[in-house]
């Protein structure tokens, strides 16, 4: 099964990337609150469920995809 | 008996020889070792964790390192009370691989920074800064792109407590939490630091002030060796 990770810096740590962005798109004249850069990791998975394969992509994700100090994460699998 | 430190290469190490060097100068048996090793040499007294971009930095500084197979063996050493030093991405490794408390996040100002900066000594009572003085400033240059250690500020609040803060910017070149150069474990034997104490061993190169940190830690060895012996 194929999953897709949405990692993200978390609320309120600093996200000098996303400030860059940010920064840009203000200047290109665009009305931006504000851009927070993440990242985005496709899995293909073996596992014979949804919920097995959520469950393995999971733990991927705390061993390493993110890094629970700094970084959220989403699952999707599809 | 010289003191016998191994330093750590992975793929993309760039300060290995670097350290090897500056080890040797200062007194070391040091020895290169490839990370696909799943043994520290025989007889090894501290391990260095080299500067560099380790597996590309891919994903996040230090995050991939931290699989290779030597990690095993430098995780056990360390929690036998074996003496470790990570400077620059070795920290970062040492932080991902949960050795050291913290992670290193992007500079704040996104930059690549490539200079001496000052960073004070907190204590002198560890193997890595023994021969300082508390509060002692020393001259040492950072290069990195990934300086920034981050923890949260309870954690931050418990680390100074218990004086694992070790080392500290003067001035605060890359947004680092409470201006934290380096980093000690709990137990006192495992320690991480941004700046380069192996670019920093001789005055002509211009600061001989990083020969304190690592002549600081060959010293801990020699005094450990002595115990075991005697």
């Amino acid at each position: 099964m194929k999953a897709t990770v949405l990692v993200r810096p978390k609320e309120g740590i600093l996200d000098p990337q996303g400030q860059a962005v940010e920064q840009s798109l203000r200047k290109l004249g665009f009305d931006v609150a504000q851009a927070r850069v993440g990242r985005v990791v496709d899995v293909e998975v073996d596992a014979a469920s949804a919920d097995e394969a959520h469950a393995k992509v999971d733990e991927m994700c705390k061993q390493l995809l993110a890094n629970p100090l700094i970084e959220s994460y989403e699952i999707e699998v599809r | 008996m010289k003191p016998k430190v191994a330093v750590v290469q992975f793929p993309g190490s760039n300060d290995d020889h670097d350290a090897q060097w500056a080890l040797k100068a200062l007194g070391a048996d040091a020895q290169l070792v490839w990370h696909a090793e799943t043994e520290l040499p025989r007889g090894t007294g501290a391990v260095v964790l080299p500067g560099g971009f380790s597996y590309g930095d891919y994903l996040r500084c230090g995050a991939i390192a931290r699989f290779a197979p030597i990690m095993d063996a430098v995780a056990r050493f360390a929690a036998e009370g074996g003496l470790v030093l990570g400077t620059c991405n070795g920290f970062q490794i040492l932080c991902e691989a949960g050795l050291l408390p913290g992670v290193l996040r992007p500079n704040a100002s996104l930059s690549f920074i490539c200079r001496d900066v000052a960073v004070r000594v907190e204590r002198s009572d560890t193997p890595f800064t023994s021969r300082c003085e508390p509060g002692q400033r020393l001259v040492v240059p950072i290069k990195h792109g990934e300086g920034a250690w981050y923890a949260p500020a309870q954690l931050v609040e418990e680390l100074d407590a218990r004086g694992q803060l070790l080392l500290r910017y003067e001035e605060n070149p890359n947004g680092a939490v409470a201006d934290v150069a380096g980093v000690l474990n709990e137990t006192g034997n495992v320690m991480g630091l941004m700046p380069h104490p192996e670019h920093a061993v001789d005055p002509l190169l211009g600061s001989g002030d990083g020969a304190l940190i690592l002549a600081s830690l060959l010293d801990a060895v020699r005094d450990r060796s002595l115990v075991a012996t005697s």
